[in-house]
């Protein structure tokens, strides 16, 4: 299926769901069918590392991958479903109280699903409270705190203070990510690391969960 | 007693001087309060919003205390609450409009332009403003939507009976929102214009005359969204591009009408999607840079000043920033490296930024003393600089503040 691969790495919209269609009909099953997407997305990941791919390409795959999974979603057993299952680790991720924007926050998730991160993303706006008792029931690996404005630094200090509350914050590590964080922000909030760039996440979780 | 027009003459000059690359007495300083004059004179956020009074007050003592070079005059894009309530508008959300009373607003992501619209708004820009965008980013316009065409009432044979829509009484009341709104607009604006004067009076010259936009800015952020425009950038190039030429004009004049109305040339111009990472350097260089290239040349050649701020990190595009004509504008820094912004821009045009906020929110007087140093030791040389911080001062402490107005106003001097 190195067809279908291709489309879905050079985001050939039409190319890619016409062909999921052929093999599926065809009796390919979903589970392989879906693994060529798997491939098509690991390559649109390293395309995003090595900078020849940005948002606009990895919007579209986003959005190619979700018209490809409706297809091929008939086509999968449960088993197939449960195999599915991210390997690396768990990263809980919101964009913190106070602040609406998500853009970098869907930026950062879609990247680390495509690295192989179980991904929970609880939205924009999001109480300190959610937060933190999301964090003890789920028990996520990771905790990533988004914000596009300056407003966000006390809200995510006060995440912080709860996961420390709570007895969870040696449990998990902690990124807060925007425009306006930097090593001071990090400080103040006490985060583990800050990102600027949804690759610093990824680089960060591999290296502390041991992926590749 | 103070001479004021003489310090309205040399902060003229200060500016006048780093931007055309030479040495002024001192570094010029001018930073962009947002709503931090507020809090300094103990309002809330809504409180000046709505209270033009409160609002003059509060930003005459932020520039009675701080004195900066230039003046910010907050009324038409902060002191706007009585005017968003009667558009119920949509692309913002404010102090008592699903945000505390203590917050400034934001931005709401909207697709106010759908894909299949591009045609109508490339083929007739206005007809597609009045029946499609105001009705949508102006609730209580919505019934606009209903309204017919108008370049067919020609004369008396094509003409003549088209205003019978307005009979229908939503239209109606949205025409009377209109007229609401106009009234709001001229209370806002005389109040702008009041604290226009009182600036003047005390010597300050306003920070800007005109606000303007690169037009693939103007696209993503007010009519296709984000997301929408970046797609657009893969599935419908050929009509981005076109919406970007049809808007480029349109980005130009706004330009020029509003800085001949004020008297100030300067023209503010924020960068918001040719991030770094947001684009690839060739999408950057077909879809973002020759408008904005050419927006930017003609302002120069009709004697006003761009002053663009490159919000995020834009190292990659500093290249083809610094084909601009030499000291006749203003590169503002955010979170680029002002390193490289400080060497490419060398001899072309003069750089202001970029102390970082996150440190007036979140240090210590001495953490910012000791920024500011940095930022004066490596920026200050030769003049061409304008000492600023990164983004707004909005969320900064105030024994920060002035421990950064004091730090430059005392190492500041050639």
């Amino acid at each position: 299926m190195q067809d279908l691969i291709n489309a879905v790495v050079e985001l050939m919209e039409e190319e890619a769901l016409e062909l999921t269609k052929k093999y599926l009909g065809d009796g390919k099953s979903g589970k392989e069918v879906f693994e060529a997407y798997q491939k098509g997305m690991a390559e649109i990941g390293a395309r995003f590392e090595a900078k020849e791919y940005f948002v606009p390409e990895l919007i579209l795959s986003g959005e190619l991958m979700q018209a490809g999974s409706e297809l091929i979603k008939p086509y999968l057993s449960a088993a197939d479903s449960a195999a599915d299952e991210k390997k690396l680790g768990k990263a809980l991720i919101a964009t913190v109280e106070g602040d609406i924007h998500d853009i970098g926050k869907n930026i950062a998730g879609m990247m680390m699903d495509i690295a192989g991160l179980e991904v929970k993303d609880l939205g924009v706006d999001v109480p300190t409270k959610t937060i933190v008792e999301e964090a003890k029931n789920w028990q996520p690996n990771i905790v990533g705190l988004s914000g596009l404005l300056t407003l966000a630094y006390d809200p995510m200090r006060e995440v912080v203070e709860g996961l420390k509350a709570a007895g969870l914050r040696d449990k998990v590590k902690v990124i807060v990510g925007g425009g306006q964080t930097d090593e001071h922000v990090c400080k103040y909030v006490g985060a583990d690391i800050f990102a600027t760039d949804a690759m610093v996440n990824v680089t960060y979780a591999q290296k502390w969960l041991g992926g590749k | 007693m103070t001479d004021y027009s003489k310090l309205y003459d040399e902060r003229q000059k200060r500016f006048e001087d780093a931007v055309a690359l030479r040495k002024p007495d001192r570094v010029p300083m001018i930073v962009m309060p947002e709503y931090f004059p507020a809090r300094l004179s103990g309002y809330s956020i809504k409180e000046v919003m709505y209270n033009p009074e409160a609002m003059s007050q509060a930003w005459l003592a932020y520039h009675e205390k701080y004195q900066p070079d230039r003046a910010d005059n907050p009324f038409r894009i902060r002191g706007f609450g009585s005017l968003l309530e009667v558009y119920d508008f949509q692309h913002l959300k404010w102090a008592g409009h699903g945000l505390p009373d203590n917050m400034a607003y934001q931005f709401v992501e909207l697709e106010l332009m759908k894909p299949e619209e591009y045609d109508h708004f490339i083929h007739d820009m206005t007809d597609f403003m009045i029946r499609r965008y105001w009705p949508r980013v102006n609730k209580s316009l919505a019934a606009f939507e209903k309204l017919p065409p108008f370049n067919s009432e020609i004369s008396y044979l094509f003409g003549l009976y088209g205003p019978v829509a307005f009979l229908d009484p939503e239209i109606r009341k949205a025409v009377e929102t209109v007229g609401r709104a106009a009234e709001e607009c001229a209370k806002i604006l005389a109040s702008g214009r009041a604290l226009g004067m009182k600036y003047k009076e005390l010597g300050f010259p306003p920070s800007s005359g005109a606000l303007t936009q690169a037009p693939f800015d103007t696209l993503s952020d007010f009519f296709r969204g984000t997301k929408g425009l970046m797609v657009d950038l893969r599935r419908r190039p050929d009509k981005v591009m076109a919406a970007c030429e049809k808007l480029m004009p349109v980005m130009l004049e706004v330009a020029l009408r509003s800085t001949k109305a004020s008297g100030c040339p300067i023209v503010f111009i924020p960068l918001h999607k040719c991030m770094d990472t947001f684009m690839s350097q060739s999408q950057f260089e077909k879809f973002y840079w020759p408008h904005l290239q050419q927006l930017l040349q003609e302002l120069i050649k009709n004697d006003r000043i761009p002053w663009v701020l490159m919000e995020g990190v834009c190292n990659d595009r500093l290249n083809s920033f610094r084909n601009v004509p030499e000291g006749k504008m203003v590169w503002h820094i955010e979170g680029s490296d002002i390193r490289k912004a400080k060497e490419a821009f060398k001899g072309v045009a003069c750089v202001r930024g970029n102390l970082p906020v996150s440190v007036l929110v979140t240090g210590t007087p001495d953490d910012v003393r000791a920024e500011c140093k940095k930022l004066m030791d490596l920026m200050k040389d030769d003049g061409g600089f304008i000492f600023d911080t990164g983004v707004n001062i909005g969320d900064a402490s105030i024994e920060n503040v002035d421990a950064m107005y004091e730090y430059v106003r005392e190492h500041g001097a050639y």
